[in-house]
């Protein structure tokens, strides 16, 4: 067997499993090549380039599952990952639920998606090194406060995903991925405040020119200082696009199958209910071309698709695995993930709120006293009860424009009544990443402080 | 246990030789420093809900990361094959950084010092499985058994054994066997129609599997977790505004480490980009307040007999009756701020280069008595239990959250009160603390603290502590 044929190994770990006793079994192998540079205040700061793999097995014997996982692809490594995984099916549960994916739901989405674009492997280190140098340089002098800086990456990475089951299903894909992002530092004073920025694409082209990378870190930056620490109060909230997007991860976690069984989302039994204002519409789309949620299928072997999770306010629809769709009596929606090891879990495409019509600005206009969020802190989001409340940095809106920094501030309130809430839904959607919202505003939240 | 019978030398058959070899071809371009890492993990975990064992899972990595530092540049490859050739490719990559002549001629590598902290395990993919399913399952029975209001329970157990090795071109070569395993419980309450609540608890540290047989026992975490669900069933909105603060003993020492811990880290202070840079000598909390690090308690989360780069750990005071005395230090930020490592380069893995890191930080025990601490408060929020916290290291800005916390009313506790994010300033909260009780308590192994992408265990630990000012984010 060629070692450098992955989906050849795949195939022969799926045999192996067979013959050592499991009625079912799949197998993902990963490979991935990385690398990273950073300069910080003009000099290079590190530099880190490497390759590593890794295959992964979830057997079943019956409904007993078993998994395990090695970095070792050697044939004796190979051995040792089949019986492993094996000898675990002794210890677990028969579970009714438990079990692959029926054959007609397998399958993928053929032609390109845009998810692998060669030319990153061929980018000089040289090169490499002097696009974080201009990013840094373009936040270091965009204004004269910004006065150090943690410095500017460019990263990249090539992968390859397998996937292989004992029910006929073979996929493989490759994938690209680079970045450019900065960490200025601004100072006045006695104030220090930094922020960042970043841009991502398939290939270099793709990305933002570093220069504007750089611009905007120091601009956000630059805005930060001086910030005053407010009493508390319940204001409306508008939430820029990078801020906004940490609601659709709330969001996703709420619609997360698993979570749902369980009864452990406040969205729980809410189906055809409508949990939010009639202008939200999100939808989960992996087959949006070249974008970072996108695959060909998913981590069972099932296509990846659009579901629209929330219409016009309406609740419609769960991202569901499998293994969560039996549970619940319904039908995978193509949510299958999950690493090396373990049952699948349950992920997202392209997650994003369908974008509306407004410009942040005319959102801002009609607000008299209300607060901006640039950057959330912590981890203070219950999904089981809808309960918020979060560190806050951002603007003062005051009379429809950005008045001043504030921080040291929470926000807080409850996802059931924020979701209602959102009142205005801006036109500047983008994606940066899988998951994507628009600025949005929420009518009243409190905002604690002195 | 000694370099050569560790699994690097007996089943991958590397010598001193080869190590001495590596280390001159990482330094062939020059560079005033190179370390390679040598890392064989073997990972174990089974995980029960709705009664049902359904996930085990077991495996193995494994890998070697080079590193060269030449002036405040580093660079870093590593491989998951240890084959010589592989080895040796990863070398010169991390080498790209340097420019030069190579400066450093001959190693003679020697076997450096370290504590002996936790007990020797066998890995637990060559351990018998029937005795951690039992856990588990005794988590799910007693968290149901405890309130007849619990309806949904989790249970997680996992454990690992890593095996290191680290070689320096300062001629140190160390080798170590780092267990750590860990078992948390989640259950869920409800009652009548009402909404869910959920409680958690979990603990652990670099111990056997008879830890949790006879110390802290799958029924102890169970308990913990049904009585957290259950008591939140009855809470309250949670306030908003400023206001008196008591932290409960234990796992509310995350505080320390969001707000003093990271902002200490030697590296961003090296760069000038912490709220604590040249501040040391400074008065940055109450004179009650004496934080430690220490990563040589026995059998720890935090613990460690070496650090990732083979230098061992040791017990850094970080701030001494409220005045700052040092930073967390790793070799890059030590040789440039020509001072000594402290023990506190740590890294997550092998594909991860090395960065100042706190191990078990913990405010020592003052001289109060914890009820009395209490009844002090005419109003107030007493929190007992955290969930995760933040820092913004520039501004100094740090957030963590309360899953369990009580009204403090005429010196009592009364309600129980719903989940909130508090908020403070690192050089400033401290200064408010006034009341410091003697009841300093180690959280039960549960941390994980993360920066820049890298994961590490941590632990953290406080005594009952009154905090005049603090900022609560809730609605009320």
């Amino acid at each position: 067997m060629n070692p450098e044929n992955l989906m050849e190994m795949a195939q022969d770990i799926v045999r192996r499993a067979g013959a050592a006793g499991a009625s079912d079994a799949e197998c993902t192998i990963s490979e991935g090549d990385e690398f990273g540079v950073n300069v910080r205040m003009r000099e290079v700061e590190s530099l880190k380039e490497a390759g590593s793999r890794g295959a992964g097995l979830r057997i079943l014997i019956g409904k007993r599952t078993g998994s395990s996982y090695t970095s070792d692809l050697s044939l004796e490594g190979i051995e040792r990952l089949v019986r492993s995984a094996i000898e675990l099916a002794d210890i677990t549960t028969e579970d009714p639920h438990a079990g692959l994916p029926e054959p007609e739901e397998l399958g993928k989405i053929e032609g390109d998606l845009g998810l692998y674009r060669p030319s990153v492997a061929d980018l000089e280190t040289a090169f490499k090194i002097e696009a974080a140098r201009r990013t840094e340089e373009a936040a270091l002098t965009a204004d004269p406060r910004i006065s150090n800086s943690e410095g500017a990456s460019f990263d990249s990475n090539l992968g390859r995903h397998v996937f292989v089951n004992s029910r006929g299903f073979a996929g493989e894909y490759r994938s690209s991925y680079c970045s450019l992002s900065t960490s200025p530092v601004a100072r006045d004073g006695e104030s220090m405040e930094r922020d960042y920025w970043y841009t991502m694409a398939r290939d270099f082209a793709g990305l933002e020119p570093a220069e504007s990378v750089g611009r905007t870190a120091a601009m956000r930056a630059v805005r930060r200082l001086k910030p005053v620490k407010l009493e508390t109060r319940k204001v409306p909230v508008v939430f820029e696009p990078r801020t906004a997007r940490s609601l659709l991860d709330n969001i996703f976690e709420a619609v997360h199958g698993m979570s749902i069984y369980r009864h452990e989302s406040f969205l729980a039994g809410k189906l055809g209910e409508k949990v939010a204002h009639e202008d939200v519409t999100v939808i989960d789309d992996g087959t949006l071309p070249g974008l970072f949620g996108t695959s060909p299928f998913d981590d069972e072997g099932v296509p990846s698709r659009r579901t629209v999770v929330i219409e016009h306010g309406v609740l419609r629809n769960y991202l569901l695995n499998t293994y969560a769709a039996r549970k619940l009596g319904m039908k995978t929606t193509g949510n299958a993930a999950r690493g090396l090891a373990g049952n699948a879990g349950i992920g997202h495409g392209n997650f994003f709120l369908e974008k509306g019509v407004q410009t942040p600005e005319q959102i801002l206009k009609g607000i008299r006293d209300g607060f901006y969020v640039t950057e959330l802190m912590g981890f203070g989001v219950n999904i089981v009860t809808g309960d918020y409340s979060r560190g806050a940095v951002g603007l003062w809106i005051r009379d429809g424009e950005l008045a001043f920094p504030v921080s040291e501030v929470t926000i807080a309130g409850n996802l059931r009544d924020m979701l209602m809430g959102i009142e205005a839904v801006g036109g500047d959607l983008e994606f940066r990443g899988s998951m994507a919202a628009p600025t949005l505003k929420i009518g009243e939240m409190t905002v604690g402080g002195k | 246990m000694e370099f050569s019978e560790s699994v690097f030398a007996t089943r991958f058959g590397i010598t001193r030789h080869d190590l001495e070899g590596y280390l001159s071809e990482a330094l062939s371009h020059g560079g005033d420093y190179a370390d390679l890492y040598f890392e064989y993990l073997q990972t174990s975990s089974i995980s029960i809900d709705e009664s049902m064992v359904k996930s085990a899972a077991q495996g193995v990595s494994m890998g070697v990361g080079v590193r060269v530092i030449a002036g405040e540049r580093t660079g870093y490859a590593y491989s998951d094959d240890l084959a010589p050739e592989k080895i040796r490719k990863a070398a010169r990559v991390a080498a790209y950084i340097a420019g030069g002549p190579s400066k450093v001629e001959k190693f003679d590598l020697s076997e450096g010092r370290r504590h002996n902290l936790y007990p020797v395990v066998t890995a637990p993919t060559e351990t018998a499985f029937s005795e951690r399913v039992e856990l588990v399952k005794r988590a799910d029975r007693a968290a149901r058994a405890w309130d007849s209001r619990i309806f949904q329970v989790q249970a997680m157990y996992a454990d690992n054994l890593r095996q290191v090795m680290v070689a320096t071109s300062e001629g140190v070569l160390t080798v170590d066997r780092q267990p750590l395993a860990r078992m948390s419980v989640w259950a869920l309450a409800r009652q009548g129609e009402g909404a869910p609540q959920r409680g958690h608890a979990g603990g652990g540290g670099r111990v056997e599997l008879g830890y949790f047989l006879n110390e802290k026992t799958p029924e102890h975490f169970a308990a913990e977790a049904a009585r957290e669900a259950v008591t939140m069933l009855d809470a309250v909105e949670a306030p908003a505004g400023e206001m008196t603060v008591v932290l409960g003993p234990g796992w509310p020492g995350i505080l320390l480490h969001e707000a003093v811990g990271h902002g200490l880290e030697a590296d961003f202070n090296r760069k000038g980009v912490s709220a604590f840079s040249g501040r040391v000598g400074q008065k940055v909390a109450s004179e009650l307040c004496t934080v430690i690090d220490d990563g040589t308690i026995g059998g720890r989360r935090g613990s460690l007999n070496v650090d990732d780069e083979g230098q061992p750990t040791q017990k850094n005071v970080l701030i001494e009756n409220g005045v700052l005395r040092g930073y967390l230090q790793d070799k890059l930020s030590s040789r440039l701020l020509r001072s000594e490592s402290t023990g506190s380069g740590r890294r997550e893995s092998y594909a991860h280069i090395p960065m100042p890191r706190m191990t078990n930080t913990f405010m020592l025990a003052g001289e109060s008595d914890p009820a009395e601490i209490i009844r002090s408060v005419p109003k107030g929020l007493y929190c007992a239990n955290f969930g995760g916290g933040q820092v913004d290291i520039t501004s100094g800005n740090f957030v963590f959250s309360a899953s369990e916390s009580y009204w403090i009313e005429d010196g009592k506790l009364t309600r129980p009160v719903r989940n909130a994010t508090l908020i403070g300033n690192g050089p400033e909260a401290l200064k408010y603390v006034s009341m410091v009780g003697s009841d300093l308590k180690l959280d039960e192994g549960i941390g994980i603290c993360g920066k820049e992408g890298q994961s590490v265990p941590v632990g953290v630990g406080i005594p009952t502590i009154k905090i005049d000012r603090m900022t609560v984010g809730g609605t009320a």
